[in-house]
């Protein structure tokens, strides 16, 4: 027989998940709910509904950078001047997500936790040096994103923890990030590959930090180290870039799928490298520049 | 196990019993007797059930109904005033947007969720609010043209919102 909480605190919820075996949360339900009216999965016998946690809604500025609560929605993000100009690629990603309906609905702990490897705001955390907070009954801990993602469909929580936040450094004056992902349609379309990057130039053009990370493109989103060290004291040339482009390629263990092939996603991967390097660039010139919130930058109709 | 749900639903208060696994859709259908919302895929991907909670469209047919406790729903049987219709449905209905009709409801509540919001509005900002809703008989370019023209009239505004 199943059961419903909407607990009004996070130590309430947390305690819930402790306490009762089998229980899972929901927050908006666009992966969870969804699943199980596609067949997928039954619904978990009980759910733990986290809409009424006002804690987990909060959104908190501070000098070091900002706090997103795990139920920030893609639409707040999507709508956040403060996130589209300082951590561009995140609220590239988040305007990318399904419909309206999806991103006023899904969350950012939604998306974290259900861990797809086509997940759009895993790599954008990833370039962003992102941590989420676990809380469960007793305690806190702080991961990185990298260290929460396990594999398709898993991470490294506890089945009694709750992710609580988000929290995103500021980034240093004069960075830029974007995210670019291939999609055969315009909305409603899940990654074939996708790449966020974040990069920072000196006076006299060269990189001196570089960040790259890739979406779909293996079992969880990915940073690419080689790659990003390959860049640093160079030009975004287009030498520069295509040497970027091989190391992600080498990186990858794409799948094939409904959506695309392993190789057409490894040859694309070098594409979506070049572009979101190429904006990340043009961002941290123009001082991070505000793309606005109903003009996602895709890849889609350029692809030769 | 049922649990007691309250709601308002355009304007009015709601109650039902209900069981936690229950969407939103079939609540407001079979529980409440609001058969504007519809269901064309029950998996997110139609938008035929498009409803505004607190003002923000959501899927109906794959939102927990209980999750909607205390919170205000508005469909497509909320919109129009007393006396006519909502300008989106006036022009729908000028434009020849309307076939079938399966998907209007759900079109609308995306429609008026974009002009609520921003009236000022252009095609490219049109076509995003509508990504999610499919048509099978329009090829979209009359909707589009009575959702541009819709937000061009005045009284457009969210006077009905909840
Ligand atoms: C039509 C459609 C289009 C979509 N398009 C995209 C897309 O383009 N890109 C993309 O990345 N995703 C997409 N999604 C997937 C989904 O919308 C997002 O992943 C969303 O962010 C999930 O958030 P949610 O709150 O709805 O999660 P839920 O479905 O509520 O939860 C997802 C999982 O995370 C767990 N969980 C949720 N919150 C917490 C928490 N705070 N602590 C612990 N566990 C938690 C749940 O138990 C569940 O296992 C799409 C979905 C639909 C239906
Ligand atoms: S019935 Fe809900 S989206 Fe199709
Ligand atoms: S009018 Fe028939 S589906 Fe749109």
């Amino acid at each position: 027989m199943s059961r419903y909480f909407a607990p009004g605190n996070a130590a309430e919820a947390a305690e819930l998940l402790r306490t009762t075996p089998g229980a899972r949360v929901v927050a908006g339900g666009t992966d969870l709910v969804v699943a199980a009216r596609g067949g997928k999965h039954p619904l978990p016998e009980v759910l733990v509904a986290l809409h009424r946690v006002p804690e987990l809604a909060r959104v908190r500025e501070t000098e070091a950078g900002i706090i997103l609560g795990a139920l920030t929605t893609h639409t707040w993000v999507e709508r956040s001047g403060l996130v589209r100009s300082r951590w561009s690629a995140l609220a590239d990603a988040a305007a990318m997500i399904g419909s309206p309906a999806t991103r006023s609905t899904g969350t950012i702990g939604g998306n974290l936790m259900n861990a797809s490897p086509a997940m759009d705001l895993g790599s954008p955390l990833l370039v962003l040096d992102a941590t989420v907070e676990l809380r469960r009954t007793g305690g806190t801990r702080a991961l990185t994103v990298a260290e929460l993602l396990a594999g398709p469909g898993r991470t490294t929580a506890a089945p009694d923890e709750l992710l609580s936040s988000v929290r995103i450094p500021a980034p240093v004056p004069g960075t830029g990030s974007a995210y670019i992902r291939l999609e055969h349609r315009r909305a409603m379309e899940i990654a074939i590959v996708g790449a966020a990057a974040a990069l920072r130039f000196d006076s006299r053009g060269e990189i001196v930090a570089a960040r790259l990370a890739l979406t779909a493109a293996a079992p969880v989103c990915l940073r690419v180290p080689a790659a990003e060290a390959g860049l640093l004291g160079r030009r975004l040339d287009a030498e520069a870039l295509a040497a970027a482009g091989r190391a992600a390629v080498a990186a990858v263990r794409p799948i094939s799928d409904v959506r695309a092939s392993a190789d057409y996603r490894r040859a694309m991967t070098a594409v979506v490298v070049a572009r979101a390097l190429t904006l990340a660039a043009r961002r941290a010139a123009a001082g991070s520049s505000v793309p606005g919130p109903d003009h996602p930058p895709t890849a889609t109709g350029s692809v030769q | 196990m049922r649990y007691p749900l309250n709601v308002t639903v355009n304007g009015l208060r709601a109650s039902a019993d209900v069981e936690p696994h229950r969407s939103l859709l079939s609540v407001l259908r079979e529980e409440i007797g609001l058969t504007g919302p519809k269901e064309g895929c029950d998996d997110s991907e139609c938008g035929a059930c498009m409803v505004l909670l607190d003002g923000e469209p959501v899927n109906a047919c794959s939102y927990l109904a209980l999750q909607t406790d205390g919170r205000a729903v508005t469909t497509v049987e909320g919109v129009a005033p007393a006396d006519g219709l909502h300008p989106i449905q006036r022009e729908l209905l000028a434009a020849g947007g309307v076939q079938c009709g399966f998907c209007t409801p759900g079109i609308v509540m995306s429609a008026k969720a974009l002009l609520d919001r921003n009236p000022d509005c252009d095609e490219d900002d049109v076509r995003h609010a509508l990504a999610g809703n499919l048509c099978r008989c329009t090829g979209y370019q009359k909707i589009i043209a009575a959702v541009l023209r819709a937000a061009r009239q005045p009284e457009h505004g969210p006077a009905d919102r909840p």
